[in-house]
């Protein structure tokens, strides 16, 4: 009967792949699955870090707190917001820059190199100049908008709670664009060249070229490259947290900013951790799309 | 050659002009804030930032009263044991996964790929009261795990990346040639594929080194890395630009070079996965 069957794989084989991953895995479920079950554990308490004694089981009780809670309702607004502008915003920047990167002139590589410095620099970094260039009375934007004569006097653009979230949006705007650009470069890398020879022959214009081949062929990076971005821009926190912490009152604050800062200067651990679920649950529409997405390729 | 002089000037005017405007607004704020950081604090103010009789003071004050070569310390071991613990388990996991085909391996790289996803926030606080109750707040060991959260899964990726770019016939040709499993892994495959890495190990480095929220978080009096550091500049030191464009061109400077030194394999590396997606 064993004639039929492939040859038997030996245990050692069988068993080594498990052993070779077995560190990597165990330990992140020591340090990522364990703490986010600790997470969801704490959300269902009354748990506030100065009344250490106090953990008491309130079942959902902080979650309807949240939904009460003015602050979650414009903290939740502001996140759209922040995602609905910042993510086109870096998508079109990055397609253009990437677009113009793909043509021929003689110091490309060079300036594909510096495009990118800014998505290496420090979030608290890019904060700080952006407070600097952002400054009422000494800031480079308000003194060249002045000169150009666009603005009568000086904005106070962090602390005005009209231009604060949208000031933001500029700087991470600026942070992120060049990750969809090297994507996207990538991306147009892999569109055959006949497919353009054979469109000009046909007479196709420049325009239609890039309607026709250059879109569709790039369809699946933008998705890809979206949906991490969504996810990236909406968790992050650090720049928000060092340009304004959240201020002027609330009219900078995200969801995961008001859940951080809640714990943080509150204390309130159990709250705290309802809104970081809560914010989690809304996110994982876009997680699970782009897990599928990148199941697929796994060969 | 009026023709290609026409063609040459219509390039400069729908590329190299658009490239250089792109270029400006990527690198002006950086300009600016080095620019900043050299102006004498006495012209700061009424002149504005110039590179006229320009100084290196706010640089040595840094060092001398503020003590950022103690931050940059903190910052290099932290970063470096990030480096270490995640190369370490993610070679071995990465071998695994692109060379074995096995129960749940598709599930398991999914596991990777979902930790990436996770909000910081979720995170953060666990990991405080976990870090508070076995007494590690405010060590080197603390911010290396945290830092792991992040390091493991995405080297995972990327060394699996690299991994399958070498072509198994060269470890299958070294086993049959008498090597055991082990001596085509360190002998054939993890030659071949230091390049990645390096850069996989720079990359983590970079992340570690500017990471924020969980140095403000887990650290504290005894470990402070240089992006808590520059913070507490911007509170103390609140309209002293000159200082606090030092601080921050000195804690973006590691960084960025080793950057500009790895970004040619290192976006290879990254965009693979999404150009197959």
């Amino acid at each position: 009967m064993s004639a039929l069957q492939a040859p038997p794989v030996p245990l050692s084989r069988r068993v080594l792949p498990y052993a070779m991953l077995s560190p990597a895995v165990l330990v992140t479920l020591a340090i990522v699955f364990l703490p986010m079950i600790q997470a969801v554990w704490m959300s269902l308490h009354d748990y506030v870090l100065f009344r250490p004694r106090v953990f008491d089981f309130v079942w959902f009780k902080n979650f309807q707190t949240a939904l009460a809670d003015p602050v979650f309702w414009i903290s939740l607004r502001h996140t759209v917001i922040w995602i609905a502008i910042t993510v086109p915003a870096q998508m079109l920047l990055g397609l253009a820059t990437a677009l113009l990167l793909n043509q021929e002139f003689p110091w490309r590589g060079l300036a594909r190199a510096l495009v990118i410095i800014p998505w290496a620099l420090p979030s608290v970094v890019i904060a700080l100049m952006w407070v600097w260039i952002y400054d009422s009375n000494y800031g480079v934007l308000n003194d060249l908008l002045l000169r150009m004569n666009l603005i009568t006097a000086s904005v106070p653009w962090l602390a005005n709670p009209d231009t604060a979230l949208y000031a933001i949006i500029l700087t991470l705007t600026w942070q992120g664009f060049p990750f969809f650009a090297v994507m996207i470069l990538a991306g147009l890398q892999g569109i055959p060249k006949s497919y353009y020879e054979a469109a000009a022959i046909d007479g196709a214009s420049n325009f239609r070229q890039f309607w026709h081949i250059t879109l569709p062929g790039l369809a699946g990076v933008l998705m890809t490259a979206t949906l991490l971005r969504i996810i990236w821009v909406a968790n992050s926190i650090d720049v928000i947290f060092v340009m304004t912490g959240g201020g002027p009152g609330y009219s900078t604050y995200t969801l995961p900013l008001y859940a951080f800062i809640n714990a943080r200067t509150g204390l309130n651990y159990g709250y705290g951790s309802a809104l970081a679920v809560s914010f989690t649950l809304v996110l994982l529409g876009f997680v699970i799309l782009y897990l599928r997405r990148a199941g697929r390729n796994i060969g | 050659m009026m023709v290609r002089n026409r063609s040459v000037v219509r390039r400069i005017l729908t590329v190299d002009l658009p490239v250089l405007l792109i270029l400006c607004f990527t690198l002006s704020p950086y300009l600016w804030m080095a620019l900043t950081s050299v102006t004498e604090k006495s012209k700061l103010f009424t002149e504005g930032p110039s590179l006229a009789r320009a100084t290196l003071e706010n640089y040595s004050r840094l060092f001398s009263t503020v003590g950022f070569g103690r931050n940059l310390l903190d910052s290099f071991i932290v970063a470096g044991g990030t480096m270490v613990v995640g190369l370490a388990l993610a070679v071995p996991a990465a071998y695994a996964f692109s060379r074995f085909r096995f129960r749940g391996r598709r599930l398991l790289m999914l596991q990777f790929l979902l930790i990436n996803m996770f909000p910081l926030v979720l995170l953060i606080l666990p990991l405080f009261i976990l870090m508070r109750s076995l007494g590690l707040v405010d060590t080197y060991l603390a911010l290396i795990i945290a830092n792991s959260t992040v390091a493991i899964p995405f080297s995972v990726w990327m060394m699996t990346s690299y991994i399958d770019n070498i072509p198994r016939s060269l470890d299958e040709a070294a086993m049959t040639d008498g090597c055991t499993r082990f001596g085509a892994l360190f002998r054939v495959v993890l030659p071949l594929c230091t390049p990645g890495i390096i850069a996989t190990g720079v990359y983590i480095f970079i992340t570690a080194w500017n990471e924020y929220l969980y140095a403000l978080t887990l650290g504290g009096r005894s470990v402070k890395t240089i992006t808590v550091a520059i913070q507490t500049l911007i509170g103390e030191y609140q309209i002293e630009w000159g200082l606090l464009t030092a601080g921050g061109i000195v804690g973006a400077m590691p960084a960025t070079l080793l950057f500009l030194f790895v970004q040619k394999r290192l976006i290879a590396g990254m965009t693979q996965g999404a150009v197959k997606g």
